[in-house]
């Protein structure tokens, strides 16, 4: 029995038999931070609120015997008079995002090699990255309501579509929003040496958060504004 | 595996390729919808690019696939009941659909008015 504690703390074993290890220790069973397993549990509380508004849409566009209105031609964009281009906007916010992410995995990275400067140049630069994508957000949002697209109707078919369309990008845009905050709350303290010492997982625990955000946008792109 | 501060430290290079591979999956499902696919194909397409997507950050820039299995558990575990939910509610959702059809007189097949964009934006 003291050879599997000692086990356990030394080099813990991967895989199953190690599942069995962490689940059976007295001690603790998550060997991470503490804040990067309670961002975990946050983060798969968060998916079920956003599966539940997902799963909501899957139901009332199967239910309603209204024509749902086109994405592709709702989301169209001319440029200097040019033909309306499909889901162009859309697709420039998708790779925004997904820029964003690129840099935040960055920005992880040079906190693990206690580059501070980097990495909170990284994190200001994935904050700019957030804030313009939660602008081009309020754009789209101001073209439907001019265009007349509300909770409760729209000009084209099924009045589930502005129902949808608000709560799911509004919850979403709302996450952008908190995660541009945060990132920008922890850039300064990193900046500041607050984590000279405590060491930079706070960098990690940011980084799933802001992860997340994209990953939510992969299902409500592929969802919403594709299917 | 963890360093001993239990923080995740890799290479950059790795980083940086599924960053372009995302890049280059984003563009495929937009693809999708500018070539207009239709159909199966449509809709196979688009959970494919999502799901690999879905599965890169995850496993990736979330660090997921370098972390112990208890983690890795506690995260992908739950979620799954989300399967059982989408059945269910398809199938009520179909129920209903077919159910305001035949009794209601519901039209099926009525198509969404077209979209006409103002010309100034």
């Amino acid at each position: 029995m003291s050879e599997n504690v000692a086990s356990s703390i030394g080099a813990p074993r991967p895989g199953l038999p190690g599942l069995v290890d962490d689940w059976s220790t007295d001690k603790q069973t998550y060997h991470v931070p503490w804040g990067k397993a309670m961002m975990w549990i946050f983060l798969v509380s968060d998916t079920f609120i956003f599966s539940c508004f997902l799963i909501g849409y899957m139901t009332v566009r199967m239910t309603t015997t209204e024509p749902w209105p086109l994405p592709s031609e709702v989301f169209a964009l001319s440029f200097f008079g040019s033909d309306p281009i499909p889901l162009i906007l859309i697709a420039i916010m998708t790779f925004i995002l997904i820029t964003s992410s690129g840099t935040m995995a960055l920005a992880v990275n040079y906190g693990y090699r206690k580059d501070k400067k980097m990495a909170a140049i990284l994190m200001l630069v994935t904050a700019a990255f957030g804030a313009s994508f939660v602008g081009m957000q309020v754009f789209e949002w101001s073209k439907l309501i001019e265009e007349g697209v509300r909770p409760w109707g729209n000009p084209w078919g099924a009045p589930q579509f502005g129902s949808v369309f608000f709560m799911v990008t509004g919850f979403h845009g709302l996450h952008v929003t908190a995660g541009v905050i945060y990132l920008c709350i922890v850039a300064r303290k990193v900046l500041r040496g607050d984590y000279d010492k405590k060491g930079y997982e706070i960098v990690e625990i940011t980084g799933l958060y802001w992860h997340f955000v994209d990953l939510v946008w992969v299902f409500i792109f592929a969802f919403f504004y594709l299917w | 595996m963890s360093s001993e501060a239990g923080g995740q430290q890799h290479p950059l290079g790795i980083y940086l390729k599924i960053w372009i591979l995302l890049f280059v999956l984003s563009a495929f499902s937009y693809m999708v919808d500018y070539l207009n696919v239709q159909g199966y194909l449509r809709w196979t397409l688009i959970i494919i690019f999502m799901l690999l997507k879905a599965g890169f950050i995850v496993a990736i820039f979330m660090h997921v696939m370098w972390e112990r299995m208890a983690l890795i558990l506690t995260i992908l575990g739950p979620p799954m009941v989300l399967f059982f939910f989408i059945g269910f509610m398809a199938i009520e959702g179909d129920y209903t659909f077919l159910a305001r059809v035949d009794y209601f007189g519901a039209d099926p097949n009525a198509v969404p008015n077209p979209v006409v964009h103002d010309a100034a934006h």
